[in-house]
């Protein structure tokens, strides 16, 4: 099976072939994983916590000491923004229209923490900031 | 744009893929140097897909930095994004946009601020974060939500990078604290929680922020309406949690803090509906703060209860994060934690190994001697099914706690049998000494153990320690194997040709290690003592194995065919049975503990198996073979050794018979002792004199090979 990456956001300084590395890393311990096992994995000195939703794993890297579940949370909070968005979004909505998703991810994180968390105010800033354009 | 992701993605193979990239690769960099401004936001964008699927893109730093200082929104907007992902601390490319991002952040649009501050925060290397510290400053103060809560984790970021500047923004950041902006305010929390974990001093001013703190949590529990921030019914769980995350900071080792908080959070655990994940991080989030502080023990009672109901729920998660708070708190709030233990022995059977994991770390941390044989069943009965990731864990962890809480030596026999039955490849390697330390101190039980692993051993010899032990106890106590008696179990007649046939079939067996196979050695020649009818089956095994391949073995069993040949008198006492052993005795007190274990048989003389021969280098008795293989379980004696002298041929047994002392081996210095008297092991005794008993000499000696 191949995998893609369709979006990597890096809070933290790598080379470009360790973040390659990395990325390979972590698709292969969240990719053997089916639904009995946890959303969490332990990973380096940090936690993945991931969730899958069709053929998309989102996965999110944290320290140990965060909270599981809250960014659990936090993931699904994105992918509802996105859903709204790109009205009922797909896979391919994401691939052609990369770099708007990581205006998404801007709004909603930054360095590293949950920035806004109302999906109603994100999606207002989208819109504006689409009309820029 | 479109058009190229979609023939890149029509590619079928990878080889073509490249061939794909690389032409669209020399078109961009073409179209960068023509300097036509209106395409070059769409080549910087394709080249940002070619870069995402992982092909290089260094070319294109130029290009962001010159699209960044472009009047243009959408340019700039590639351009940031281009920084963002090809650019890091390392490129000097970085600091050429350090004076863009300054303009924009004073630019009138809040956007291109937005832009800028976005990609400080996520890239800004030390030097940059120093330069722009105060503009972000001031935007923390003056400017409208959008932006403060961008500049504030901006801040978090310049923290984090240089941490000296935090005291640039303290006292913005308390005043951020009154903003009714939830997403200012999350920033806010996160930045306090920042200051405070990189400076102590910081930490105190802001514990007099405790009381807003518990005041904003109070209004967000209380107040159910809040649409936009509302998940799955709970108000803005993010913000709960990082609150109290905060709170959880400021109330460590601090009384007056953890008092102000302690009805908040008895309110927000009691009020907070679980059935949902973010009501279930919100409580967990409590929970590890209620533990923290210096709460009150009603309150960590209720935190407990609500990690129990974590760990009956459906979902796996849960139940997963629970266990990993119950290891932390299970050696302080021991009893709370126990009353959850058949939860807890439940969760050994979980599909997922992490789960496992957790299961068996807290089942272990939950045994104590009430428990214990119920607790050992399912551990047993776990270990038959686990993962073998979690094998030798689970050994160690089971041996550990047998130790500690057996109610009887024959169970704690049993239990390491039944272990190193069901995994005997996983177990550590101090467990064949370990148990045959145990063995020997167990000596009413010696005629039910040799029966046992002699049955043990006729069923199959793959497990290697297991086959070690039941050849070391057959050599030691064969004869009372072959009285055919034993009160505890049922008798089985046992000839000595049975016994003889088992050892042989370890010896000859494929599967047997080489230390195996020298325990089993051993072993047989120890027999020869205490069988009557056999001997010379056992001589001839023994002379067989004077020309096996393996050097230790060939070695032992030339140095046992002396035995029979030259100092048949002395055979007897050699192979004696050992005394008991005391464990883990660094250096001295055989004496001691002599007096605590039974002795087995006081009739027994007890200086025992010295066989201290010194003889002229020519004689062949090697002292680390009549312990019984070099698996011995004493510890190695760190004193130095006396200049040895060698006496004339009487037998230490003589020189020290009748007085009361006893002799203590020590492990040799070598295990193997080269051939051809190239070199030497040290064979070290200490003789502990308990009762002051003159002595005749004291020395020491040493082995030499033939």
């Amino acid at each position: 099976m191949i995998w893609k990456t369709r979006l990597a956001k890096w809070y933290m300084q790598f080379d470009d072939d360790e973040k390659q590395k990395l990325i390979e890393e972590v698709h292969a311990v969240v990719t053997v994983r089916d639904a009995k096992h946890t959303n969490f994995v332990e990973f380096r000195n940090f936690k993945i916590i991931y969730r899958r939703y069709a053929g998309l794993y989102f996965c999110i890297c944290v320290d140990v000491t965060d909270n599981n579940l809250a960014y659990l949370e936090a993931i699904h909070n994105f992918v509802e923004v996105l859903n709204e968005y790109f009205h009922n979004v797909c896979e391919l909505d994401l691939v052609f229209n990369f770099y708007k998703v990581y205006t998404v991810v801007d709004e909603m994180f930054l360095a590293g923490e949950i920035r806004e968390t109302s999906q109603t105010k994100v999606l207002k800033q989208l819109l504006m900031l689409q009309s820029l354009e | 744009l479109v058009e190229m992701i979609r023939v890149i993605r029509s590619a079928r193979t990878q080889g073509e893929e490249r061939g794909i990239i690389q032409k669209e690769c020399a078109d961009i960099r073409a179209q960068f140097r023509q300097g036509d401004n209106g395409e070059r936001s769409h080549s910087l964008a394709k080249l940002l897909y070619v870069h995402m699927l992982g092909y290089p893109a260094h070319f294109g730093q130029m290009e962001c930095v010159r699209l960044i200082a472009s009047p243009r929104y959408s340019e700039k907007r590639i351009g940031y994004l281009g920084a963002m992902m090809l650019l890091d601390e390392k490129q000097d490319a970085s600091l050429l946009i350090t004076n863009s991002i300054k303009n924009d952040l004073s630019h009138s649009s809040q956007y291109v601020q937005s832009l800028a501050l976005c990609t400080l925060a996520c890239m800004g290397s030390a030097e940059m974060c120093r330069d722009l510290a105060p503009e972000i400053e001031r935007l923390l103060r003056a400017s409208n939500c959008y932006i403060k809560k961008k500049a504030t984790l901006c801040a978090v970021h310049i923290i984090r990078k240089v941490p000296e500047l935090a005291e640039l923004f303290t006292p913005s950041a308390r005043s951020l604290l009154s903003e009714k902006n939830h997403g200012v305010l999350h920033g806010a929390v996160v930045l306090i929680t920042e200051l405070c974990e990189h400076n102590p001093d910081t930490l105190d001013q802001f514990r007099k922020a405790v009381p807003e703190l518990v005041q904003i949590m109070k209004g967000l529990v209380t107040s159910s309406y809040s649409p936009e921030h509302n998940v799955a019914g709970i108000s803005d769980p993010f913000l709960q949690v990082r609150i109290l995350r905060l709170l959880r900071i400021l109330g460590h080792n601090n009384d007056t803090a953890s008092d102000a908080m302690n009805d908040l959070l008895a309110q927000v655990a009691t009020n907070t509906d679980s059935s949902k994940t973010a009501g279930s991080a919100v409580l967990y989030e409590t929970v590890l703060t209620i533990m923290d502080i210096n709460s009150e023990s009603g309150l960590r009672v209720l935190a407990v209860n609500i990690l129990g109901r974590f760990l009956l729920n459906n979902d796996r998660n849960i139940r997963y994060i629970s266990m990993t708070s119950l290891q932390k708190i299970v050696q302080t709030d021991h009893n709370a934690v126990q009353r959850h233990r058949g939860t807890i022995v439940d969760c050994l059977k979980d599909q997922d190994t992490s789960v496992k994991r957790r299961a068996l770390e807290l089942s272990l941390a939950l045994v104590s001697a009430v428990n214990i044989r119920s607790m050992m069943k399912e551990l047993l009965i776990f270990l038959s099914t686990c993962p073998p990731e979690l094998r030798s864990q689970t050994t160690s962890g089971i041996f550990n706690v047998a130790e500690r809480y057996s109610p009887s030596k024959r169970w704690h026999i049993d239990t390491i049998l039944h272990v190193l039955t069901t995994a005997g490849g996983d177990v550590r390697d101090e467990t064949v000494p370990n148990l045959i330390q145990l063995i020997t101190t167990a000596s009413e039980l010696h005629c039910y153990t040799v029966h046992k692993l002699y049955r043990a051993l006729v069923k199959e010899i793959s497990q290697q320690p297991l086959v070690q032990v039941a050849c070391w106890c057959i050599g030691e106590y064969g004869d009372l194997l072959l009285k055919g008696e034993c009160e505890e179990i049922e008798p089985v007649q046992v000839t000595e040709d049975d016994v003889l046939d088992a050892l042989e079939t370890v010896l000859q067996s494929h599967m047997s290690s080489p230390a195996t196979r020298g325990f089993a050695l051993t072993a047989t020649m120890k027999l020869s003592t205490r069988i009557t009818d056999n001997v010379d089956r056992i001589r001839s095994i023994v002379s067989i194995y004077g020309s096996c391949i393996d050097l230790e073995l060939q070695q032992r069993a030339v140095e046992y065919n002396a035995l029979f040949k030259k100092y048949d008198h002395m055979r007897a006492a050699v192979l004696e049975r050992m005394p008991v052993m005391g464990k883990n005795s660094p250096g001295h007190t055989n004496g001691d503990t002599s007096g605590e274990n039974k002795e087995p048989d006081p009739s027994k003389p007890k200086p025992v198996e010295a066989g201290l021969l010194s003889e002229p280098a020519s004689q062949v008795c090697d002292l680390l073979d009549l312990l019984g293989g070099t698996d011995t379980p004493l510890q190695p004696n760190p004193a130095p050794t006396s200049t040895p002298t060698t006496t004339s041929s009487t037998d230490l047994l003589d020189l020290l018979g009748g007085l009361d002392v006893q002799l203590q081996m020590k492990a040799p210095s070598g295990n193997v002792i080269p051939a051809h008297g190239l070199g030497q092991v040290t064979q070290t005794v200490v003789l502990n004199n308990p009762n002051k008993a003159s002595l005749p000499c004291l020395f020491l000696c040493s082995c030499l090979s033939h």
